[in-house]
C-alpha cells in the first residue's frame, strides 16, 4: 500500500439518528439527556450541534461514536447499525486526552497501529503527513506538556484523521483555547475539511463559532434534551468569524437559543455530566 | 560537575568534623572510632574478602526477593484495579498488610521456613508486593478516563488498553510503589539479618550484628557506611532513570 492509496479520501460517511433517547440514573436523580432525537447527516455534511449544557448534545456525540449507549432508537452509519466505537468514525474531545508517556508522532501513530495493512514504514508516512497537514511537522519529537493548548489540539486532530475515518465527531474541541488560536484553528479545519471531505459533526455551546464552521446549525434545548431548530448556514467558505454576514446568522440563532433555555414551569434544572 | 564538588566538600567537611571530635576526645575511641580506624577495617574487610562477599549475599537475596515480588505485584496491583472483586477482596488484605511494618514478617518466616535462604526471601517478597499492589491499583484507578476512551475510539480495547494505555499511564505511581517497595524489602531484609543467623550465607546485617558482639564499634559505623551507600547507589541507578524519564514526559519537574 502506498501512501497515497492510503490518506486518499474516503467516502464521507452518511449518520443517521434515529429516535435516540437517554436517561441517566443516579441515586439522587433522574436526568433525561435525551429525549426521542432524530437527526441526518449528509456525506461530507458539517453539522454543528449548539446548545445549553446539559441539553444531551455531548450525550449524543458519544452515542454517535459507539462509547455510550441509547437506550432507545438507534444510530446508523451508511445504513449499518452503531453498537461500538469504530475506525470510521474518529472523535476529538475538549481536553485533548494526548497520551504524555508517547511523544508527538506516537500519539499519532497510536491508531494507526490498530490499523491492519499498514508496516512501519507506511504507517510513519501516514503520520507524518498529517502532522503536516495541521502544521507540526517540526515536532514530531516533543513531548505533550511542551506543546501550547492549539498546539495540543492539532495533534489531536491529527491523530483523528490519521486513520482516515469517514466521519469526524468533535466535543467542543476548541472550547480551552484562547480567542486567538480558536480563530486560526478556524481556518484551519475548515480548510482541512474540505480537503479531507470528512462528515464533521461539532459540539459546541458558542453559536458564532457554530455559524462560521457549520453548513447547518442545530439547536438542542434541555431537561430533556430535544432538538428545536436547525438553521442552515448560507456563507461561502472559508468563513471568517468576525464578519457581519457571520454575525447576522449568530445573532438568530442566539435569540432561538435563549428562548428555548428558558426553564419551563416547574422543570428542575439539572446538569448533565458531558 | 559543581553540585559534585559542592557534595564533596560537603562530605568532606563532615569526615573532617568527625575526626576533629576523636582526637577531641570527649567520647571514649571504644564508642566512637576515628574515620581512619572505620576505614582501616574497611579496607582490611575488603582485601580478605568478607565485605565483597556480605555485600554479594546480601544484594542476591534482595534482588531475588524484590524482583519476585515486582513480578508478582504488578499483574496483581493490575487485576485488583479491573475487577471490583479482587479490590473488594485482595486490595483490602493488600492495603491491611501494607500497614504492618514488614520486619514482622520475620518470626513468622523463621517459624515456616527455618533458618534458610527460603525465610529471608520470603521476608523480601513480602515487603516488596503489598505496596506494589496498593501503588499500582492506586495508579490505575487514578487515570483519567478521557485517555481509556480515546484509545477505545481508534480502535484499543482489552488488554491492549491495559497495556498500552492505562498501565503507562499509571507509571508514575507505579514507579513510586516499586521506590516504597525496595525501602520496605531493603530494611526488612536487614532486620532480619540482624535478627538471625543464617547458615548458607552471611549478609551485611550479620557483620553488623557481630560488630556488636565483638564491641568494634568501627565495624558497626563502617558496615553502617555500607548500607548506607548502597541504599544511594540503588536509588541513583534503579529509580532515578525512571524518574527522569517521567519528569521528561509528563512534564512534572525541571
Amino acid at each position: 500500500m502506498t501512501l497515497q492509496t492510503e490518506v486518499q479520501n474516503e467516502a464521507s460517511s452518511k449518520l443517521s439518528v434515529q429516535h435516540v433517547s437517554k436517561t441517566f440514573r443516579s441515586r439522587a436523580r433522574v436526568v433525561h439527556a435525551l429525549d426521542d432525537v432524530s437527526l441526518d447527516v449528509g456525506e461530507g455534511e458539517f453539522v454543528c450541534l449548539v446548545g445549553p449544557s446539559g441539553c444531551g448534545k455531548s450525550t449524543l456525540l458519544n452515542i454517535i461514536a459507539g462509547l455510550d449507549l441509547a437506550d432507545g432508537g438507534r444510530v446508523l452509519t451508511d445504513g449499518a447499525p452503531v453498537a461500538a466505537p469504530g475506525r470510521d468514525r474518529m472523535m476529538m474531545f475538549q481536553e485533548s486526552a494526548l497520551f504524555p508517556w508517547l511523544d508527538v508522532l506516537s500519539n499519532v501513530l497510536f491508531g494507526l497501529k490498530l490499523k491492519p495493512g499498514l508496516d512501519a514504514g507506511e504507517r510513519r508516512k501516514v503520520a507524518e503527513f498529517y502532522l503536516k497537514l495541521v502544521g507540526l511537522e517540526k515536532f514530531h519529537r516533543a513531548f505533550v506538556h511542551e506543546l501550547s493548548g492549539g498546539m495540543k489540539q492539532r495533534v489531536a486532530l491529527a491523530r483523528a484523521l490519521a486513520p482516515n475515518p469517514r466521519a469526524l465527531l468533535m466535543d467542543e474541541p476548541f472550547a480551552a483555547l484562547d480567542a486567538l488560536t480558536r480563530e486560526q484553528l478556524y481556518g484551519d479545519l475548515q480548510r482541512i475539511w474540505q480537503e479531507r471531505k470528512k462528515t464533521i459533526v461539532f459540539v459546541t455551546h458558542n453559536v458564532r463559532e457554530a455559524c462560521c464552521l457549520g453548513d447547518r446549525v442545530v439547536l438542542f434545548s434541555p431537561h430533556p434534551g430535544r432538538i428545536r431548530e436547525e438553521f442552515k448556514i448560507d456563507l461561502p467558505r472559508p468563513r471568517d468569524i468576525n464578519s457581519v454576514d457571520l454575525a447576522r446568522y449568530s445573532t438568530r440563532i442566539t435569540a432561538a437559543l435563549k428562548n428555548y433555555a428558558r426553564p419551563e414551569s416547574g422543570a428542575e434544572l439539572v446538569e448533565v455530566a458531558e | 560537575m559543581r553540585r559534585t564538588l559542592k557534595a564533596l566538600v560537603f562530605f568532606a567537611g563532615l569526615l573532617l568534623a568527625w575526626e576533629a571530635v576523636c582526637l577531641a576526645r570527649i567520647w571514649s575511641p571504644v564508642l566512637v572510632p576515628s574515620p581512619v580506624s572505620v576505614g582501616r577495617y574497611l579496607w582490611e574487610a575488603a582485601n580478605d574478602g568478607t565485605l565483597g562477599s556480605a555485600t554479594v549475599v546480601t544484594l542476591r537475596r534482595l534482588v531475588l526477593g524484590y524482583c519476585f515480588g515486582l513480578a508478582i505485584g504488578l499483574p496483581l496491583g493490575l487485576l485488583t484495579a479491573r475487577f471490583k472483586v479482587v479490590g473488594d477482596t485482595l486490595g483490602l488484605l493488600a492495603l491491611g498488610l501494607q500497614t504492618l511494618p514488614s520486619v514482622c514478617w520475620v518470626p513468622l518466616a523463621l517459624l515456616w521456613f527455618g533458618q534458610t535462604e527460603a525465610a529471608m526471601f520470603f521476608v523480601v517478597v513480602m515487603g516488596t508486593i503489598w505496596s506494589v499492589i496498593i501503588a499500582t491499583e492506586n495508579g490505575v484507578k487514578n487515570v483519567p478516563p478521557i485517555y481509556a476512551r480515546a484509545a477505545r475510539t481508534m480502535g484499543s480495547s482489552g488488554l491492549h488498553t491495559w497495556l498500552r494505555v492505562l498501565l503507562p499511564a499509571a507509571l508514575p505511581f507505579i514507579v513510586g510503589g516499586m521506590k516504597q517497595g525496595w525501602a520496605f524489602a531493603w530494611r526488612s531484609l536487614m532486620a532480619a539479618e540482624i535478627y538471625v543467623t543464617i547458615l548458607s550465607g552471611f549478609g551485611l546485617g550479620h557483620l553488623l550484628h557481630y560488630g556488636r558482639e565483638l564491641n568494634a564499634m568501627e565495624q558497626v559505623i563502617g558496615i553502617m557506611l555500607v548500607l548506607l551507600l548502597i541504599g544511594l547507589i540503588a536509588d541513583k541507578v534503579l529509580f532515578s532513570p525512571w524518574e527522569r524519564f517521567l519528569h521528561r514526559r509528563w512534564g512534572t519537574a525541571k
